[in-house]
């Protein structure tokens, strides 16, 4: 077994694997960028080599860095974690010639894989069933587009070299083509420098049920049964669970044999993903093979017992496989959600921020989280979004989805939009509890997952008011002055006035709406507290405050929340839901520059990757003016209204922060030019 | 410290008769100062509203720290004084905390006549200055008034407490490093324009405040100039122009984030003077002053157990507690500051008297503030005691009184009579601050005496000229004189002359006396040399 091994990547994942290295007694060495100088990964590990700049292209992506990286810190193997150099094949084959063992297949089945054209054939030959389309070489837009219209629509472009939802594109008509032909070989190309797509028949309701295969450098392979990764929107997997609801013994075998096939035909080792599309009839067709650990491979582990980072240690140091087939058995039933920092109601879109409060659930036997993380960490532009894995285990599905539900509610995350409510409503949907499953089940779903909370508004808005009440005591803010006497009397008689009652006018927004709440200091049987008008209702309230947490009597009835307070954003958490809430601004009679005309801001930090038009040339409402890429995704910014651009402010390959305005936009006739 | 145990049953008929009537004094404050806390009224309130303005009542409470309150004085000045009312005086002044500073903030309200200055206008306003001045309290003045009433000029403009010592008092103050601050949030005219001025820092509100020694109508009548009054005076003349302002402001939220501001840059620490212990609630109830309180003024009541309801935890160390048994005093603690205090409990005798000077010598030597609780008829009178020396004994107290540099705070529980006044430390003693109950009366002497000393004189007359007086008629001398008496002696007459800073709710005695008591605290406590005692 190795001494030392050096970890190429960051995020939960590299943290993941620390874990089960020092649980191993091997040294672990960090790689890190100028963006994670002070990351969890590199507090964890042994040690830790700067390798770099924030943007991953100069860092977690250059070959020599983290090879150089090993060579200096005497690590004999790299584990690359998933993503970044994780299927890079020269990556691999660098590891080779530096005499590194690389933690993951040989460089030949990465090569095979790589090529999603090239995997089909093989797959083919090894009797995988395949779904219907084009994996040719000739990669002429018109082939393309006449083999699509031979299979007919929809079909799904994918980028040959691709994975994880990028360079991929649905088409669901002709006339889209050519657009998303060019957006797709565009992201293929940042994302993996190559542009070559492939078209296959896009199956409208299908599953995507996987099978996480392993297999030793002694020709051992066995199938860690499947996981179902139906729950996704936009390619991206969302929820997944292991075992997939309602497979039979016999199919599962079928389709672990036949994974299996595939690895053999590839001659792989290491972990491996075998991922088919399982449509209603039972029929499943090869999709793609992942020649590494997946991010959802904690379900697995969850059902079977067996820590798949230590098989890979394992089977990269040569050893067998700790099980043979018939050893392996499932148990229970297991679930992982992705806590994303995004903006589920602006389209996914991803968020950057600072993680003012992080309180997940407390792990145990049955809920685990798998973070690179901690409370006051910044989610930043330059790496994937996500902020934890929730994995959640019990006795069986309905329990399991039960504990799953209560966990979500449980995570408690502040300082950024998060996917949180929305993965729990999609957890509560009751075509999930029945296994209803299909991977266009959010888009079928949408009205029930997208609907607005249902819970105590009112309970929350008094919650929320009682917080802001006990903060702004000015025992509080008078601690900023050095001056203040802090025995005087001003500080302890809250909200007193001479012979008069003072009433306070409380205004929250909630989704831009305003609630308007009446505040008075009062005294009920000795408890000092507030009436609250709200409503058209009358509560006496009381509690205490300290930093997040909220002690509250609500007319005699007490309760815990935790509210983060950020300037004037807020959000308050309970065991019965969330409420995000605005303090709306003082207005000062200052205008909002931002708010000036024909100026088009950057939606969110990022880069710029192409200016769609000229200056001065004359475009029509809605056309697109530029496209910016942030968060791996691609984001158009579009004519407000029919005019020209004046002048653009910065040009491909700029980074832009969030806000920062783009363009001047004039919106006259007549062109410039 | 030894705890005042309580005597009072609550559940006595006295008890709720007592309760009853004082309630009934505290309805009747509070829905006074509720109606003249709404200044000028609906059709004015509204105008004001309309013009983007906030209302001054308004502006304060946006001015102040959240959450903290609001010590407002002088609520019913120039209540009833004028032929038509003019509610607050026109002017809304209180100390109130600004960016955890206890600030003087003295607020026109332009509802009431415009926000002009009337005689008690003028007085509370200077009123409101002597008190930032004697406790080094830094000065907010929210400007919105069209200056002096032009009608009553003759007892607003030429005396020397008149409106030209609000600028004495600023030159003054700043003098004396106690900041001075101005945002003119209205009209600032003539007399009124040396606010801003005067001020160390002022602001003013865009199209909204005007600065000018003559308005567009005088500028014409004058020299025949036509001239707008934002040309003549707004925010931009005085901000880009003339220098008479310093800080431009785009409306009255945005000028009170500019106070605010300019408050937090003061740079000011409060000195630290006192032995100070965590604030302690006391054992019994506040409310059950209404009920200890005796309804008929004439029935003694024991002061221990007022005190017992103002002070932390109810503990107080008495002082000669077996001499001079008519003046209580003894040491106590209010939210944690070392107090002293000094409690009528019947009338002065000379043995009180100077135990209330020797008391006093004590915490001046300690520097230990002072409170006085004043329920006094009067000194002791009789050929016994002139012969004891009673006017030399109530003279040492006097003295004692008059040069105490401790902070003083005094509160009429009860009735304020003659010398006894003088001697607890009335008005002309210049306690920091003096409040009244609803149930206290205030004059020379008692009705009653008054009515009697009277009577007999006018029967002198009577029996001089051989006449008969009947009691009839003695009866009808006396009541005119009764009545005058518990009119002019009244709090409401009283508070609405400025001879007190406020008629409070005796339930909140405690708070009241601790708000002040913190604020006084803000100046240094000065060595106390006395006069001559006569011994």
């Amino acid at each position: 077994m190795f001494d030392k091994i050096l970890i190429a990547n960051r995020g939960e994942i590299a943290c993941r694997v620390i874990k089960t290295a020092r649980k191993m007694g091997i040294r672990t060495v960090a790689v890190y960028s100028d963006a994670d100088r002070h990351a969890l990964h590199v507090e964890m590990a042994d040690e830790a080599v700067h390798i770099g700049h924030a943007p991953s292209r100069e860092s977690y992506l250059v070959i020599e860095k983290v090879i150089a990286a090993a060579k200096q810190t005497g690590a004999q193997a790299i584990h690359p974690g998933y993503g970044f150099l994780s299927e890079n094949a020269d990556f691999c084959r660098a590891c080779q010639d530096n005499n590194l063992v690389f933690i993951g297949p040989p460089v030949g089945a990465i090569e095979a894989m790589g090529s999603k054209s090239a995997a089909k054939d093989i797959m083919g030959k090894a009797d995988v069933p395949l779904v219907p389309g084009y994996h040719g070489a000739n990669q002429d837009p018109e082939l393309l587009r006449a083999s699509s219209e031979q299979m007919g629509y929809p079909v799904l472009l994918k980028a040959a070299a691709g994975g994880g939802g990028k360079g991929m594109r649905q088409v669901w008509q002709a006339e889209d083509f050519d657009e998303a032909l060019a957006a797709a070989k565009r992201e293929a190309m940042n994302g993996f420098g190559d542009d070559t797509m492939l078209v296959e028949k896009y199956l409208t309701e299908p599953r995507h049920v996987e099978i996480q295969v392993f297999c030793d450098q002694h020709h051992n392979a066995v199938y860690l049964f499947e996981r179902d990764c139906s729950l996704q929107r936009r390619h991206q997997k969302v929820i997944e669970e292991a075992p997939a609801p309602g497979m039979s013994d016999s199919l599962r075998q079928q389709m672990g044999e036949a994974a299996v096939r595939a690895a053999q035909a590839i001659d792989y080792q290491g972990a491996g993903t075998v991922e088919f599309l399982l449509d209603h009839d039972g029929r499943f067709y090869f999709m793609e093979m992942n020649t590494r650990l997946q991010v959802e491979h904690p379900v697995t582990e969850m059902i079977t017992g067996q820590d798949l980072v230590e098989w890979q240690l394992r089977v990269a140091a040569g050893q067998t496989l700790p099980c043979r087939q018939e050893q392996l058995t499932i148990h229970g039933h297991a679930f992982e959600a992705r806590v994303y920092a995004e903006d589920p109601d602006k389209d996914f879109l991803p968020v950057t921020g600072q993680l003012h409060l992080l309180r997940p659930p407390a792990g145990n036997d049955n809920v685990r989280v798998d973070t690179g993380v901690r409370q006051g960490d910044e989610v930043s532009v330059y790496y994937d979004p996500m902020i934890a894995k929730l994995i959640v285990w019990d006795e069986d599905r309905e329990t399991a989805l039960q504990r799953l539900r209560q966990s979500l509610r449980d995570y408690q995350i502040a300082g950024m939009k998060t996917n949180l409510p929305f993965l729990y409503k999609l957890a509560s949907v009751d075509a999930f509890a029945h296994a209803d499953l299909d991977t266009r089940f959010i888009e079928r779903h949408e009205q029930e997952i997208f609907k607005p909370d249902e819970h105590d508004q009112t309970k929350h808005l008094l919650l929320a008011t009682l917080f802001m009440l006990l903060k702004e005591r000015p025992y509080h803010s008078g601690d900023a002055h050095s001056s203040v006497d802090k025995r005087s009397p001003w500080l302890e008689t809250h909200d007193w006035r001479m012979n008069l009652v003072h009433c306070q006018h409380i205004t929250l927004l909630i989704d831009d709406e305003p609630h308007h709440l009446k505040v008075q200091a009062s005294t009920r049987d000795t408890l000092d507290g507030y009436r609250i008008q709200y409503d058209g209702q009358d509560y006496f309230v009381a509690g205490e405050q300290v930093e997040h947490e909220l002690i509250a009597h609500i007319e005699g009835h007490r309760q815990t929340a935790t509210v983060s307070l950020q300037d004037n954003k807020g959000m308050l958490f309970t065991q019965q839901g969330r409420l995000e809430f605005t303090l709306p601004e003082v207005d000062l009679g200052i205008e909002d520059a931002s708010q000036s005309q024909g100026a088009l801001a950057a939606p969110m930090n990022g880069t710029v990757v192409e200016l769609a038009v000229k200056a001065g040339e004359k475009v029509s409402k809605d056309s697109l003016l530029l496209v910016m890429e942030a968060m791996k995704m691609e984001h158009s910014i579009r004519a407000p209204a029919d005019g020209y651009v004046e002048e653009f402010y910065f040009t491909a390959g700029d980074l832009v922060d969030g806000g920062a305005q783009l363009m001047s936009f004039n919106t006259e006739a007549e062109t410039a030019l | 410290m030894a705890i005042l145990n309580t005597k009072v049953n609550t559940r006595s008929t006295e008890f709720t008769e007592n309760q009853a009537a004082m309630q009934t004094q505290v309805d009747d404050l509070k829905c006074k100062i509720a109606e003249v806390s709404q200044g000028g009224g609906d059709k004015y309130r509204q105008r004001h509203v309309s013009q983007g303005k906030l209302l001054a009542r308004d502006r304060i409470n946006a001015l102040l720290d959240k959450g903290s309150p609001f010590l407002e004085l002088s609520q019913l000045a120039a209540y009833q004084v004028y032929d038509s009312p003019v509610p607050c005086a026109g002017v809304v002044a209180g100390i109130g905390m600004v960016s955890g500073q206890e600030c003087m903030i003295v607020a026109n309200d332009a509802t009431v006549k415009g926000g002009s200055y009337f005689p008690l206008t003028v007085k509370k306003h200077i009123r409101a200055q002597t008190i930032a001045e004697e406790n080094n309290l830094p000065c907010i003045y929210m400007v919105d008034s069209g200056g002096a009433n032009l009608p009553n000029q003759d007892n607003v403009f030429p005396d020397r407490e008149h409106f030209g010592r609000i600028f004495f008092n600023q030159a003054n103050m700043s003098a004396q490093g106690i900041p001075q601050i101005a945002a003119v949030m209205g009209s600032c005219t003539a007399g009124g324009a040396y606010v801003p001025a005067m001020a160390d820092e002022s602001i003013i509100v865009k199209q909204q405040g005007t600065i000018f020694l003559a308005g567009p109508p005088l500028v014409k009548a004058a020299t025949g100039e036509v001239v707008s009054a934002e040309e003549l005076g707004g925010a931009d003349t005085h901000c880009r122009t003339s220098g008479v302002a310093d800080h431009y402001a785009q409306n009255d939220q945005h000028a009170i984030s500019l106070i605010r501001q300019s408050v937090s840059r003061l740079n000011r620490v409060k000195p630290s003077q006192l032995d100070t212990q965590a604030s302690r609630e006391p054992l019994y109830d506040s409310q059950e002053i209404y009920g200890i309180v005796p309804k008929d003024k004439r029935q003694p009541f024991d002061v221990r157990e007022i005190i017992a309801r103002i002070v932390d935890a109810s503990e107080f160390d008495e002082f000669k507690a077996l001499y001079g048994t008519t003046l209580v005093c003894g040491f106590a603690r209010l939210y944690g500051y070392p107090i002293g205090i000094v409690a009528n409990n019947g009338i002065m005798f000379g043995e009180s008297a100077e135990k209330g000077a020797h008391f006093i010598e004590l915490c001046t030597q300690r520097k230990i503030p002072l409170i006085f609780l004043q329920n006094v008829t009067g000194f002791m009178v009789g050929k016994q005691y002139e012969a004891g020396g009673i006017a030399k004994h109530g003279a040492k107290m006097v003295n004692a009184v008059a040069c105490a540099k401790v902070p003083k705070l005094t509160v009429l529980i009860g009735s304020s009579y003659g010398a006894g006044n003088y001697g607890m430390c009335g008005r002309s003693y210049d306690p920091r601050f003096l409040f009244m109950w609803p149930n206290a009366r205030i004059s020379v002497m008692g009705g009653e005496q008054a009515a009697g000393v009277l009577a007999q004189v006018k029967q002198a007359q009577y029996e001089r000229e051989g006449k008969r007086w009947t009691d009839t008629e003695e009866a009808d001398f006396k009541q005119p004189i009764l009545d005058m008496y518990e009119h002019q002696g009244h709090p409401y007459y009283a508070s609405a002359r400025l001879w007190d800073d406020g008629v409070i709710d005796p339930a909140d005695t405690r708070k009241v006396l601790g708000l002040s008591l913190s604020a006084a605290l803000n100046k240094p406590i000065e060595e106390t040399r006395f006069g001559v005692f006569r011994m």
